[in-house]
């Protein structure tokens, strides 16, 4: 393993203290554990909390500020927090008006928050949770614990976050977070895996000419392997696939090329200008389109591609601004 | 007949076991999951280990809470949250007592499959611990039912628990990371249902 790394042990909280140094001004890490919190919070709105597992930088850490999240909690690498930090999070943010926690559809960590949400509600918090499911890699079915939360999470924060900056109740929050999750798709490939620090070793092997596609963000093996194939092939496949299941055409959209940690942005752009054409071509309208890291899988290369299929209110709330180390509008 | 300090006993055997078998858990767990359940779990024991001193003079049932509180403060992932519901269901079902009987066994056995259940939605044939847990609590049971003492009908149950893990190498995983594998999760045998098979096995040892 080659990491530019202290030790193994101190991994996330060095990341997470780096990370609120970086914007000292705007983020403080609390005592209890690795959560970021907004320093300046308006009382009255809806606190917006999220996080999971560490090794998704920017993610989620890097979403806490102004129209965005309130605070997010940090696991150890791809574990989920546990439910008396989450609930440490929720408290230290929580406001008359609520809070709702932005989950990603993992077991561990939808029954982590669950635990969570029970105990601020025992506590009397308003307090509530959405769980983002947008990888279209897997099926939605009784067979599997469902779809799973990836980079499109991103654009729950950022939509919901807008909606509660903006004075929206905690019902309005939820329903404008839902309509997100109703609407964005992702998919996601592999060309090389990635190492957890305490694991030492890469999640899975692949050979030099495979891809692996339908990875999720926590340097799991996807739903098969195939053969490398060029730039525009790959997205065409990623692409087809999300636009078989729900229906794009005559919509506008935001676009999300995101790099999984390791992915050049020249191969972003690669990709991103296949993604243009091959949507026009479809008759989809691209209203914005976002490239980078944006949801990573520590040093995972390869890329995910999201779709948010767009109305007025979604497009009013993406525009709205945002003051995030990740993301600013 | 288990009293509290054979049951902390017990305790740190399990903690040792799972912390010796971490690298054998987590390569299982990067076959179909996220490779993280052996690290998680020796984390989460670490804890408990660390905690036994204060909760040893307690009763079962509050040993077994403690144990719980700390799995879910510790070890995070899915396992913290079922391991520690499981505990402590097991220790609600022991509340006050200093004393196990065969019988008490098989009450928060089935109380700790109960939460299990119950938090993780789950059912048996899953590819899940309870793959492991339930034929186990079940043979427990029927050896009792049928004159055996605790030792042999804890035998029991770890034969039934090793073959659990077996099954589980044959069958579809449809909850957890691993469902999303789809046919790719057959061949392997579950993380969780192979810790829930090394409690149990420090469990007979100690009898």
């Amino acid at each position: 393993m080659k990491k530019i790394i202290n030790d193994v042990e101190n991994v996330e909280q060095e990341m997470i203290e780096g990370l609120v140094k970086s914007r000292s001004r705007k983020l403080e890490k609390l005592e209890a554990g690795n959560i970021v919190v907004r320093k300046e919070r308006k009382q009255g709105k809806v606190a917006l909390v999220s996080g999971g597992g560490s090794g998704h930088e920017p993610a989620h850490g890097g979403y806490v500020g102004r129209g965005m999240l309130d605070a997010a909690v940090a696991g150890p690498v791809f574990t989920s927090p546990t439910p008396d930090m989450v609930y440490e999070g929720i408290k230290a943010v929580a406001t008359d008006a609520g809070v709702l926690c932005i989950v990603k559809n993992y077991t561990g960590d939808v029954m982590n928050f669950e635990m969570a949400v029970d105990m601020a509600k025992d506590d009397d918090i308003k307090a509530d949770y959405v769980v983002v499911n947008d990888d279209v890699a897997v099926e939605d079915s009784s067979f599997t614990t469902g779809r799973r939360g990836v980079a499109g999470t991103i654009l729950v924060h950022k939509i919901a976050g807008a909606r509660a900056e903006e004075g929206g109740t905690l019902e309005e929050v939820k329903a404008v977070a839902e309509k997100v999750i109703a609407n964005v798709r992702t998919m996601g490939m592999a060309i090389k895996p990635c190492t957890v620090p305490a694991a030492g070793k890469p999640g899975f092997e692949l050979p030099e000419d495979e891809m692996e596609i339908g990875i999720g963000i926590h340097g799991e093996p996807g739903t098969h392997r195939e053969k490398l194939q060029k730039a525009n092939e790959i997205a065409k496949q990623l692409l087809d696939k999300i636009l078989a299941d729900i229906d794009y055409s005559g919509k506008e959209v935001a676009v999300i090329v995101n790099g999984m940690g390791a992915t050049p942005l020249m191969e972003l752009y690669i990709v991103n200008n296949f993604v243009q054409d091959y949507l026009k071509e479809k008759n989809v309208r691209v209203y914005d389109t976002m490239v980078g890291n944006y949801m990573t899988s520590i040093e995972m290369a390869g890329f995910s591609l999201t779709l948010l299929r767009l109305d007025d209110e979604l497009k009013r709330l993406y525009d709205a601004p945002a003051d995030t180390a990740a993301i600013h509008r | 007949m288990i009293d509290n300090k054979k049951f902390v006993a017990i305790v740190q055997a399990t903690a040792k076991r799972i912390e010796d078998e971490k690298d054998f858990l987590t390569e299982l767990d990067n076959a179909i999951g996220d490779g993280d359940h052996g690290i998680n779990l020796a984390r989460g024991f670490a804890a408990v280990e660390k905690k036994l001193p204060e909760l040893a003079e307690k009763d079962l049932g509050a040993i077994l809470k403690g144990i719980g509180m700390a799995l879910v403060s510790n070890v995070g992932g899915a396992s913290g949250p079922l391991y520690g519901t499981a505990y402590m269901k097991a220790g609600a079902a022991l509340k006050g007592k200093t004393e196990m009987t065969p019988e008490d066994f098989a009450a928060a056995f089935d109380a700790a499959i109960g939460g299990v259940q119950m938090r993780g939605k789950a059912h048996e044939g899953e590819k899940t611990m309870l793959d492991a847990q339930m034929p186990a609590c079940k043979a427990y049971k029927e050896a009792l039912a049928a004159g055996k003492d605790m030792k042999a009908a804890v035998h029991e149950a770890v034969e039934a628990a090793r073959k659990g893990v077996e099954y589980t190498k044959t069958i579809l995983a449809t909850k957890g990371r691993a469902s999303y594998l789809g046919e790719r999760s057959i061949g392997h045998q579950d993380p969780g249902a192979t810790s829930s098979l090394m409690i149990l096995e420090e469990f007979e040892k100690a009898l």
